[in-house]
């Protein structure tokens, strides 16, 4: 069953574009090393204890090397074929990469193995004039890098993979002229296993025509049910998605741009014209972001990056760009940027009645105060702005729990009837005391090589350490005052037993 | 002759009020004026109200010092943020412990805390903040600041009439800068009574040792759950020095 929402995405009309590569590891070590291309070389690897041919290039094919010869045989053919290893991964890594340069076409791309890179170009062929121009600027930039490719575009992607992998030249199917382009090529077209292609020759099926309306029943039976499902899936009749290399984003803006933008102004321009279509998406739905990445696609396939984050979800466009406008000396646009893209990676609720409420648009304190500490965030780091709480923890330490968001309202009251230093110690330092009696104050202290005679004091007030978190002693503290009047926070580590206890410093009172 | 005289006094304390605007002293009429409670002491400031919308300066030389300092500012603040606003506090360690707070009618939670490793850092948020108008008052925790530093600072509140704090611990040096006020708290012994054993409310040793168009002077100041509360210390540490500025 369908989700309703993904039938009406699924009614419109689409279409896919397969690139096939002929020689994409040959080309990629051509594009290392120009002085390769006109000698012929093969990629081999080792397999079962024989070298077998990987992968080859344009003139080493010429010389009728094909992949998957021995090496031996490969060499009797042109002695003066050279040899590169293959390393495993190899084409996958290549192709993700060259998938990640394709999203500049479309933001729907995926790589289907082991040769080829689908993407689902619905909606986006206007773009460039049209769909015959939208396919030669793919193929003239592919080649321009160096890759020799194949090109089709049909209704679906098993048509499109079929007619870029077993036609000389780029083809566009029109809508609907499926069925009459696939009937020429052979079952090796529809993606099957090389078990049942073998079993089709032997048949003398060879042409997609010879079988394509048979009875099901026959097919199913002969050939098995993977054959049906790949003749539906080149039909259109089931659905086949792309997995896109990467998840498209619920909150994104793009902006391509005519020319390459080099300029921090530029940039300024595309960052506020992004900011302004995603406010306004935001608005219609009611929500603000509180984390946003900006992404520069270089013409040299480099990706520079910038992220925001706001203490509070916003949809200020001023008060955004301003986050941004820190991070926009860092993006480096060398030769030139082509692509802006925007991604709110967290979006939360922002309804109206809360805008009006904090005055988002206008100048209100508590905006103001909001976009203040988003500013000292960006370069100070999110950690260092912080709030303190009270916990429901006696143990000092764990009395106060910070929080570094802005409107946390505290779940208790804050303790006023204990005498608590303003100053603590991070760490309670331990210190020489002079005790007449056990349960005393002490009578003077040493601390830091100055002794202090205690005029007046306070306590002691046990607090117990919470056993179910930590397991250890009581601390006795008391308050003491010395001859000049300084206020100090001291405390026994348990009992007087049989060694003496140890004493710590561990606050100043004002 | 007697009317002259009053003409010419009348005279001389408009020029005075006027220089004051001048140098970023806003005269406060009745209502905005700032109740600090502190008495006494605000017969020392221009206009005789506690300047807000100013850069003080404080300075402490032992962390007892320092602690009476914070306290002091924190009763300070419980005033300049009574109507609910906010403020923040910038230090580059973490040694306030908000618990304690709560004894100066600050509530902790309306504070907003940051702590920066750099000096540069440091400043710059401080002038950041001082910049924002929303905020009561900024208190940075830094040991020294230069005259060029001050100066950037007391422009920004200026405009933005913000009440800055610059608590200066341990100083490497006591250079002149552009803040309005330059204080120093020490502590005193605490308030007890003289039958109750224990320690009582805090007292500090009030010494406004600069003050820009003011009359600097030493005071004994006691915090009590009531506020600040002038006492007579038996033993005069620094006689009080008072006379009328205007």
């Amino acid at each position: 069953m369908l989700n309703p929402i993904y039938e009406k995405w699924y009614s419109m009309e689409e279409r896919f574009v397969t690139i096939s590569f002929h020689h994409l590891l040959s080309d990629r070590l051509i594009r290392r090393d120009a002085l390769l291309k006109d000698k012929p070389f093969v990629l081999v690897v080792k397999q079962r204890g024989r070298i077998i041919v990987k992968a080859v290039n344009a003139v080493a094919e010429q010389h009728n090397i094909r992949a998957g010869m021995m090496l031996a045989d490969a060499k009797a053919l042109c002695p003066s074929v050279t040899v590169f290893q293959y390393a495993e991964g190899m084409e996958q890594v290549l192709l993700s990469k060259l998938a990640e340069w394709c999203l500049r076409f479309s933001p729907d791309v995926g790589v289907a193995s082991p040769d080829s890179i689908v993407i689902n170009a619905s909606g986006c062929t206007h773009l460039w004039q049209g769909e015959e121009k939208y396919i030669d600027t793919i193929a003239r930039q592919l080649n321009a890098i160096g890759y020799q490719v194949t090109i089709a575009l049909a209704d679906t992607i098993g048509a499109a993979w079929a007619l870029s992998h077993f036609t000389s030249s780029s083809t566009i199917i029109k809508r609907g002229e499926t069925t009459t382009a696939i009937l020429s090529l052979p079952p090796a077209a529809l993606r099957l296993e090389d078990k049942i292609i073998q079993r089709m020759q032997k048949l003398g099926m060879y042409q997609i025509r010879s079988f394509i309306h048979m009875p099901r029943q026959v097919l199913r039976r002969r050939f098995g049910e993977l054959l049906l499902l790949r003749l539906d899936q080149v039909l259109g009749i089931v659905k086949e998605v792309i997995e896109p290399i990467c998840p498209v984003q619920p909150y994104q803006e793009r902006l391509p741009s005519f020319e390459p933008i080099r300029t921090a102004i530029g940039i300024e321009i595309a960052v506020r014209q992004l900011l302004h279509h995603l406010c306004l998406r935001l608005q219609k739905e009611s929500k603000g972001l509180r984390r946003c990445v900006l992404k520069a696609y270089r013409i040299d396939g480099n990706v520079q990056q910038a992220e925001i984050s706001t203490s509070r979800p916003s949809r200020d466009v001023q008060h955004l760009f301003k986050l941004f406008e820190y991070k926009i000396p860092t993006i480096e646009p060398a030769l030139g940027i082509e692509l802006f893209q925007l991604d709110a990676t967290i979006v939360e609720a922002l309804t109206s009645e809360q805008e009006t409420l904090w005055n988002i648009a206008g100048n209100n304190d508590s905006s103001a105060i909001a976009q203040l500490v988003d500013n000292l965030c960006i370069r100070l780091g999110a950690g260092a702005v912080k709030r303190y709480l009270p916990a429901e923890h006696h143990w000092p330490e764990r009395s106060v729990i910070i929080t570094h968001a802005l409107d946390e309202k505290p779940s208790t009251s804050w303790p006023d009837h204990l005498p608590r230093p303003l100053h603590l110690l991070q760490k309670a330092q331990e210190i020489i005391v002079m005790v007449p009696l056990p349960d005393y104050p002490p009578v003077h202290f040493k601390y830091k090589g100055a002794i202090h005679k205690v005029v007046k004091a306070d306590g002691p007030e046990r607090i117990e350490e919470e056993w179910w978190i930590e397991k250890g002693m009581f601390r006795d503290y008391y308050c003491l005052e010395d001859q000049d009047g300084r206020r100090y926070w001291i405390y026994r580590l348990g009992h007087y037993d049989n060694s003496e206890p140890k004493w710590f410093i561990h606050g100043y009172f004002a | 002759m007697c009317m002259e005289q009053a003409a010419r006094k009348n005279i001389i304390q408009q020029l005075q009020k006027e220089i004051l605007a001048l140098q970023g002293f806003k005269a406060s009429c009745g209502n905005d004026k700032l109740n600090t409670g502190l008495g006494l002491i605000e017969r020392s400031f221009p206009n005789y109200s506690f300047p807000t919308g100013a850069i003080h300066e404080l300075l402490s030389y032992s962390e007892p010092d320092a602690a009476a300092t914070n306290g002091f500012l924190a009763a300070l603040l419980s005033r300049l943020m009574a109507k609910g606003a906010r403020a923040i506090w910038i230090s580059h360690k973490q040694h306030l412990f908000a618990a304690g707070m709560s004894a100066f009618n600050v509530m902790p939670d309306q504070l907003i805390f940051i702590e920066v490793q750099k000096e540069k850092d440091l400043l710059w948020a401080t002038e950041e903040a001082l910049k924002c108008d929303a905020i009561a008052a900024v208190i940075t925790e830094c040991s020294d600041l230069s005259f060029e530093a001050s100066r950037r600072l007391q422009l920004a509140v200026e405009h933005s009439r913000v009440t800055g704090f610059i608590h200066r611990y341990m100083p490497k040096k006591n250079n002149p800068t552009a803040s309005v006020t330059r204080w120093r708290i020490t502590c005193l012994p605490s308030m007890t009574d003289e039958n109750i054993p224990g320690l009582g409310f805090p007292v500090w040793n009030i010494e406004l040792q600069k003050v820009r168009n003011g009359t600097p002077g030493t005071w004994q100041l006691g915090w009590t759950t009531e506020g600040f509360n002038h006492i007579q210390v038996n033993k005069p540490i620094a006689q009080p020095y008072l006379r009328k500025v205007v």
